[in-house]
């Protein structure tokens, strides 16, 4: 293999493939079965959500960013929601900010479970799979129970939320804290000792802890490389700034970071642990009062329409940072909307951690990352009838000063 | 056209995401895992169009996934069905007046059965696919 004469070959994986739960094209360079180069073009799932939202106003918007993503919606819903309040300078009552602390921590436990679902059948462990996603329905009833809905919830609004969690349904919802706290060690069991998902995901997709900060990734995929990274502990928004919440670290459970995919599972398994503590300690907190800051909608509408200046609302979604930038200029709707995915500052991280990689252990660092498309697929940037594509360079600089930004 | 024996007994499903917001998505899996446990009756997900009876379309099918939409399904073997899943299939739901949709699904390729909902819940996908067998038993019976 190593004699000169052969040359690479590539293989083009997607955008449909049944490694890939949703639409992207990677095209890997092969020597033999290493991966020696990646290239990925993103965008199959791009609906021009911005451009929809700037022609629609705040409360109508709410519905649209629950569904960039039926996964990660509440946190959309939340960051977009928190750039319109900064902007129209509406005050959400307390107790609205508990149920959206509550409600984004469920997201994130059926969010992680179902991507340790996921990872499992990427590894080919199908058991396992099965095994998360039937305890992940659990938190689907209590959000179902919560928000009405399974998918999409549609609870937070503007200015606050739609429904109050009433004491009646904290019985329900303490039954469930309690069945994940029971089943936690049996996941971390499942998991982490076990010797199949030990020698697949050691030393796989490994990206150290400089790596991760200059290719500004975010979320679980930074705080496995050791990145202290948690817009909840750095920045608090809704209830968190009321509550005790350290970023997740690998090094918490097992001394020590590698990077790896390892570790990834490791910080999600943990995630859900935190999650269950702090919704336990909103359930204690919660003061009583009104959910919302006007429950009429036209005069919501009258408060957002009044509204002028920018801002930018940061919430630490499953996947990492959401960022949503919003530019009101006295008009129902927004003037400018630029949504920033997780996925989107995780993704350039695949090509680190592909490179040099077997091909048959492309799946699962594919999937480490948590990636989501529909999240990030936001623009596509065409001149002159030719889509843009970013040099490598183009993006090292602006990766560069990132950092140095982040350094200072 | 005669359906075969082996098409009445189990569907296998592909699934096909045309730009969805994985709302969908994600009740189809959590159709098919154990709660709902369909593989009882033989239902499950296959990796190629090829071998698949039933095609799940979720997404509002967006400019890229057209095209792909539409060679997934010519792969796919005679009988065949079309499921789409999902309010933007239909109509194009909330994302009506998008610039980047080439859909409805139907537009692109012909669906059978129609899922409605944002995002449907499992019972109602396995409701689909209940109604999709009783399509496929009717249409056996015209066809003689």
């Amino acid at each position: 293999m190593s004699n000169g004469t052969k040359k690479g070959y590539s293989v083009p994986i997607g955008p449909i493939h049944p490694a890939l739960k949703e639409p992207i094209l990677f095209t890997f360079t092969m020597n033999g079965e290493k991966v020696e180069e990646v290239d990925f073009a993103p965008g199959k799932a791009h609906r021009g959500i911005e451009w929809m939202g700037m022609r629609r106003n705040p409360v109508q918007i709410v519905h649209l960013t629950d569904r960039i993503c039926g996964i990660c919606g509440v946190s959309h819903t939340l960051a977009f929601s928190r750039a319109v309040e900064q902007v129209a300078e509406i005050e959400v009552p307390e107790r609205g900010h508990y149920v959206r602390t509550i409600i984004a921590e469920y997201e994130r436990i059926q969010s992680h479970l179902l991507w340790a679902g996921v990872a499992a059948h990427e590894l080919g462990f199908d058991t396992l799979f099965f095994l998360a996603w039937r305890v992940r329905e659990e938190s689907m009833d209590v959000i179902e129970l919560l928000t009405g809905n399974r998918v999409n919830y549609g609870i937070i609004q503007v200015g606050g939320v739609r429904r109050d969690i009433t004491e009646d349904q904290f019985p329900r919802i303490e039954a469930s804290l309690r069945y994940y706290e029971d089943l936690l060690g049996k996941m971390l069991e499942l998991f982490l000792h076990d010797t199949t998902i030990t020698m697949r995901c050691r030393n796989t997709g490994l990206m150290n802890r400089r790596e991760a900060l200059e290719l500004c990734t975010v979320g679980p995929t930074a705080r496995a490389s050791g990145l202290n990274l948690d817009v909840r502990q750095d920045s608090p928004y809704a209830a968190y700034g009321d509550l005790d919440v350290r970023a997740v670290m690998p090094e918490q459970y097992l001394g020590e970071a590698y990077g790896d995919v390892y570790d990834r599972i490791v910080v999600r398994l943990l995630e859900v642990k935190q999650s269950v503590e702090i919704i336990r300690q909103c359930l204690d907190m919660m003061p009583p009062g009104p959910v919302q800051f006007e429950t009429k909608i036209p005069k919501l509408l009258a408060t957002c329409k009044k509204a002028v200046g920018e801002a930018v609302g940061r919430v630490e979604a499953p996947r990492g940072e959401a960022l949503h930038y919003v530019r009101m200029d006295g008009h129902e709707n927004p003037q400018t909307w630029k949504v920033k995915a997780s996925t989107y500052s995780n993704q350039m991280s695949w090509l680190k951690m592909l490179r040099g990689e077997q091909l048959a252990d492309v799946p699962i660092i594919v999937a480490s990352i948590d990636p989501c498309m529909s999240c990030t697929d936001r623009v596509t940037v065409v001149r002159d009838g030719h889509s843009d594509v970013m040099t490598k360079e183009g993006l090292h600089r602006l990766s560069v000063e990132k950092t140095r930004r982040l350094m200072q | 056209m005669r359906l075969s024996r082996a098409f009445n007994r189990s569907l296998w499903v592909f699934h096909f995401n045309s730009g969805s917001c994985n709302g969908c998505d994600i009740e189809i899996v959590a159709a098919i895992t154990p709660r709902y446990d369909p593989e009882r009756f033989g239902v499950r997900l296959v990796g190629s169009p090829k071998h698949a009876d039933v095609l799940l379309v979720t997404g509002p099918v967006t400019h890229d996934m057209r095209d792909r939409l539409r060679r997934v399904y010519d792969q796919m073997a005679e009988p065949k069905l079309v499921m789409c899943i999902g309010t933007c299939g239909q109509s194009g739901g909330v994302f009506y007046d998008s610039y980047n949709l080439d859909g409805p699904v139907g537009d692109v390729i012909p669906v059978d059965i129609y899922v409605p909902g944002c995002a449907p819940r499992p019972e109602a996908i396995i409701d689909g696919v209940v109604k999709a067998i009783a399509k496929l038993e009717r249409l056996e019976g015209e066809q003689g």
